[in-house]
């Protein structure tokens, strides 16, 4: 079915038609002579609100719109993992042989390969009953990925048909369904609208952490599989750098990077980079397991605004089928100012600082779309988001940041004195927090029993020194003694020797949790130990020259993740140098 | 309708006009506007339903009168016309030759809004620039296709600093730039003095400028930086070239995006400015950089004034969100009379990584920085502790902090305007400095580093 009507009036993105009273809230539309994708988002008497995705100068009152009564829409099946696509999935790829190295209006390509061929394993039997969500057959889609082909959410019946194993292109017709509607057939694709969550049996509870090699994270602020988190931070305070860390180092099957309003130059770093980095575990580049999503900052605003659902949909999507998902949003607050002007555009009142009202809805909404859930096939398979937010000015008070606090249940504050000393990750570790921590204790205790006590010991030095600094900064470290001087000792080497990490060093870029335990083992051990020998009145000046220190400020950048025996020889030496000290001094 | 003129207009509202009883107007579109005097000016489409477009005029609406003034719609987006020839030419803001010389031959007309960079087109730039200034070269290192601001203060020598860019910049491969210049809201004076810059070191036939100075129509400023872009994106995509584009002042070009908004009575978000001036910015941000179907690349340097020094201003604040890292100038030093006076910690460089180091500029530069950031970032606390109680009152190692605070300052950040350094000798002098310290505080460089460096000047 189509829907004809005819612009009335173009302010920006927002145009309004007339004629369409009998397209639907949310229908995708072509809208003028180019054609150019635009979404109802507002549908009152005879006249239509559109939204629109490309930019549309030189459009005129006049020109037609055209909806062919579906929703805004992703397709989902085989050629999705590597692609780099932008807010409403085009393949950038694509655009760049239709119009070169700058993007043209009104370019239509479709999202999936058309000619590509799959070679499909059928799994289901002809004259099976199937069920929505089950699998019937897969696709191993890259060296990492089997893609599972699976009935859409609201179809079963009888299989009266399925292909045998060969090699098929997404248009070709695979299995077919007697429904109660009758016989439909079906192809290794189909497509969901952006904006409903794909359904699943149940929501879970959580188990196990999202290790992201990240110290500063797994350790302190750990993050579980189906989990949120947000990295607030000022500009240059490190949010991408973290994001692109996740991306490449954390456990998960699946990752989704959206660019959403960001630097062109960093999708191209990603797109540089992740081809030659491997996975640790199967030996195969990382991007076999990456899709990208990228609509910067100079592309259209209201593409902006649906890129986060184009990334979340195809999350969904490869959680359906068993696997665990994480979302990387940079930046969300891009997203919400997206709204911001396009609410400004349509004449809402505003509530705080130009937002719309609405604001603090759709953020839940978003991060509601995170869960560890028994599929609608009977796998287990999460989504986590981990969403970025840029608060003006680097204040926390401001509304997206507040808000995004209420649905998030890990926080992960950056400071701008940390970045500015050059310390990264700038994770601040007074501001953040994590509700998972207890979720996850378990997970780690059966790696080291005394996680948990490390932790929270380590956890309260960083608070006692901060407390210390304040006195410090009155009378100077010089005036405090022994007993808190150690504090200060320690915390140093949290800071320095565990919680930063250089991105850029071939070693210390990745942390195992063998590594991340065997340093904090260390680190506390330390700590343990020097505060006895000082309890026994032995003068810290003479700890503080043992030649272990060094060694074990620098042990992040010397021991590889291959290599964790090398601990044990720091460890050792670290305890010979103090008892040493010890029994010279009885 | 194309060519079809109006007379007579609804409401005039500072630079805004409405124009009634239209037919045929498109979203965006150029216009031309004539008063009752005959002058002319033009304007530009910002939204436009079947009877009525709401025109933004790009200059004085002094004059305009209701009755009698004659409106065209010329049924093209704002255009400006390029070939090489418009190197060493001097342009108004809107693109019109300034000079007095005749409009230069032009192969072709392009929309200055431009189209946005595919970002899988892009090639992510990592060659290294030496500009001969040791605090960028060294700490906030240039890369050829970033975007780089300064964020300066009234008063201090940002002018200086980016002319001295201008005369140094070199790449290793000792490649030309080609420099496009525009100044929005600035004062003659100030164009002038890079007139004279460029001048001197012999570049004028490598120069194009936009000029929209302090005494030019405002809401011209909004074209001035399109243009200069697309005139750089011309020559460094279509011609090859190496562009070096110095927008200057972005906070004057951000007040008269305020003006227009203020005007429609949109709804602002902070300080008056609207909630898209951050997609705005990007708009010209973002046409910086290199692609992959041409050699050429855009270096961008904008200069923007911090009202009140304060960082936080939403102008260097969205700044700050979009470009790829900032110079930051710093009131303290500059009254310190030292030059260039680029604050240690809050400026940064982000494509430094990949242009710096081993086979670039040296193996232990990376380290030899990030050292530098670190122990200086611990001087300003000793510094506040030492107010306190007394520099006496200090340890050993925090008196060492202190001089390595003052070295720091005066002998690596302080140079000659017209002091060239090569990157050898900026990390020469960051190693002398960072060898006040002792060995054991450096824990950001390598064992190898200290052997081969430190202290090897005393
Ligand atoms: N883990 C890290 N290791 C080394 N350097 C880092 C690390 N994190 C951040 N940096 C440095 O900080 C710079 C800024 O980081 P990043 O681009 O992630 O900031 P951001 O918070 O995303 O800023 P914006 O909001 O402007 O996008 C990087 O270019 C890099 O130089
Ligand atoms: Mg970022």
């Amino acid at each position: 079915m189509e829907v004809k009507g005819r612009i009335i009036s173009i302010n920006g993105p927002i145009v309004k038609a007339s004629g369409l009273r009998e397209a639907g809230m949310l229908d995708v539309v072509e809208v003028g002579e180019l054609g150019l994708i635009g979404e109802i988002i507002r549908n009152e008497g005879d006249i239509a609100t559109i939204q629109v995705y490309e930019d549309n100068s030189g459009m005129k009152p006049g020109e037609p719109v055209v909806s062919h009564r579906r929703p805004l829409s992703v397709e989902l099946g085989p050629g999705l993992i590597g692609s780099i696509y932008d807010g409403i999935q085009r393949p950038l790829i694509e655009l760049e042989k239709l119009s070169g190295a700058f993007i043209k209006r009104g370019e239509k390509t479709s999202a999936l390969s058309k000619t590509k061929k799959w070679l499909f394993e059928p799994i289901a039997k002809k004259g099976d009953n199937v069920n929505p969500g089950q699998v019937i057959g897969e696709i191993q889609e890259t060296g990492l990925i089997k893609s599972k082909i699976m009935v859409p959410p609201e179809i079963s019946g009888e299989l009266t048909f399925i292909n045998k194993q060969n090699e098929y292109t997404i248009e070709d017709i695979i299995y077919k369904i007697k429904t109660k509607d009758g016989e439909k057939s079906f192809t290794l694709s189909n497509f969901w609208p952006v904006r409903i969550p794909r359904p699943y049996k149940e929501k879970l509870g959580m188990d196990a952490p999202l290790i992201t090699g990240l110290r500063v994270i797994d350790t302190f602020f750990p993050i579980s599989k189906g989990g949120t988190a947000a990295i607030p931070g000022g500009f240059g305070t490190g949010k991408t750098m973290t994001q692109h860390s996740l991306a490449k180092w954390s456990d998960a099957d699946i990752i989704v990077y959206i660019g959403c309003g960001e630097r062109g130059n960093e999708m191209t770093d990603v797109l540089n980079e992740f081809p030659k980095l491997v996975d640790p575990k199967s030996g195969r580049p990382i991007m076999e397991r990456t899709i990208l999503i990228a609509n910067t900052s100079n592309m259209p605003v209201a593409a902006r605004e649906v890129s986060i659902y184009t990334g979340v949909t195809i999350a969904e999507y490869f959680r359906d089928m068993g696997y665990d998902v994480a979302i990387m949003a940079d930046s969300t607050s891009r997203w919400a100012e997206a709204l911001r002007e396009l609410s400004g555009r349509l004449e809402e009142m505003p509530a705080e600082e130009g937002f719309p009202a609405y604001l603090p809805t759709r953020l839940a909404e978003f991060y509601e779309r995170a869960s560890r859930v028994e599929t609608l096939c009977s796998e287990y398979g999460s989504v986590s988001i981990i969403g970025a937010v840029s608060p003006p000015g680097g204040d926390f008070s401001e509304p997206v940041t507040q808000h995004t606090k209420r649905f998030i249940r890990c926080f992960w504050g950056l400071s701008k004195e940390l970045a500015n000393a050059r310390h990264y990750p700038s994770i601040g570790w007074i501001a953040s927090y994590s509700e998972y921590v207890d979720e996850v204790s378990e997970w780690w205790e059966k790696q080291n029993p005394h996680w948990r006590e490390y932790r929270d010991n380590a956890m309260e030095i960083l608070n006692r020194e901060n407390r210390l600094q304040q006195i410090v900064k009155l009378v100077g470290p010089e005036a405090l003694p022994d007993s808190q001087k150690i504090i200060l000792r320690a915390a140093e080497m949290l800071k320095n020797a565990f919680m930063q990490q250089n991105a850029f060093d071939d070693i210390d870029m990745y942390a195992s949790p063998g590594k991340q335990l065997n340093m904090l083992d260390i680190i506390m051990t330390f700590y343990y130990r020097t505060k006895e020998m000082i309890a026994k009145g032995i003068p810290l000046v003479k700890i503080n020259k043992i030649k272990s220190i060094p060694q074990i400020m620098r042990m992040r950048f010397a021991v590889e993740n291959e290599k964790l025996e090398k601990f044990n020889d720091i460890k050792e030496k670290m305890i010979q140098e103090l008892d040493d000290i010890e029994r010279s001094s009885k | 309708m194309k060519g079809l003129e109006y007379r007579g207009i609804e409401t005039i509202d500072g630079p805004i006009i409405i124009v009634q009883n239209i037919k045929d107007v498109a979203y965006d579109e150029v216009v031309k506007i004539q008063d009752d005097m005959g002058k002319e000016r033009l304007g530009r489409v910002l939204e436009v339903s079947e009877t009525a477009a709401v025109v933004q005029v790009l200059g004085n609406t002094q004059g305009i009168s209701l009755e009698n003034t004659k409106v065209t719609f010329l049924g093209r987006p704002f255009e400006i016309g390029v070939s090489e020839e418009l190197l060493g030419r001097v342009f108004n803001g809107l693109g019109e030759p300034r000079d007095g010389l005749p409009k230069p031959f032009i192969k072709n007309r392009l929309n200055v809004n431009g189209m946005p960079i595919n970002p899988y087109s892009r090639v992510y730039p990592r060659d290294f620039i030496q500009t001969g200034i040791s605090a960028i070269d060294g700490l906030n290192t240039l890369i050829r296709g970033q975007k780089l601001p300064i964020f300066s203060g009234s008063g201090m020598s940002h002018n200086q600093i980016a002319a001295q860019i201008v005369r140094q910049a070199k790449l290793k491969s000792n490649e030309e730039f080609v420099i496009v210049f525009a100044a929005m809201g600035v004062k003659y004076d100030v164009a002038r003095y890079f007139l004279k810059t460029f001048q001197e070191s012999g570049a004028l036939s490598r120069v194009v400028m936009y000029l929209s100075l302090a005494d030019d129509p405002s809401i011209e400023r909004l074209i001035t930086p399109r243009a200069a872009l697309t005139a750089a994106e011309h020559l460094a995509f279509e011609k090859d070239m190496h562009v070096l584009v110095i927008l200057t002042d972005i906070t004057n070009y951000c007040e008269a995006v305020r003006e227009v908004s203020t005007v429609r009575g949109e709804i602002p978000s902070r300080k008056g400015y609207p909630g898209y001036l951050y997609s705005d910015l990007a708009s010209l941000y973002e046409r910086a950089g290199r692609i992959n179907t041409s050699e050429g690349s855009i270096t961008q340097i904008p200069i923007l004034t911090m009202p009140n020094d304060d960082i936080t201003h939403p102008i260097p604040d969205l700044t700050g969100y979009i470009t790829e890292g900032q110079i930051v100038l710093d009131r303290d030093l500059h009254q310190r009379s030292i030059y260039p006076p680029v604050a240690g910690l809050p400026s940064l460089s982000r494509l430094m990584k990949d242009g710096i180091g081993k086979g670039m500029t040296r193996d232990d530069h990376p380290r030899i920085s990030s050292q530098l950031f670190a122990a200086y970032s611990y001087v300003k606390n000793v510094r506040a502790l030492a107010s306190v109680i007394g520099e006496e009152e200090l340890s050993e190692l925090d008196k060492l902090y202190l001089k390595f605070g003052d070295s720091f300052e005066k002998e690596f950040v302080n140079q000659n305007i017209n002091e060239n350094r090569e990157i050898e000798k900026t990390l020469e002098i960051g190693w002398k400095v960072a060898s006040l310290l002792p060995k054991d505080e450096l824990y950001r460089v390598k064992e190898k580093d200290i052997e081969q460096y430190y202290g090897r000047e005393k």
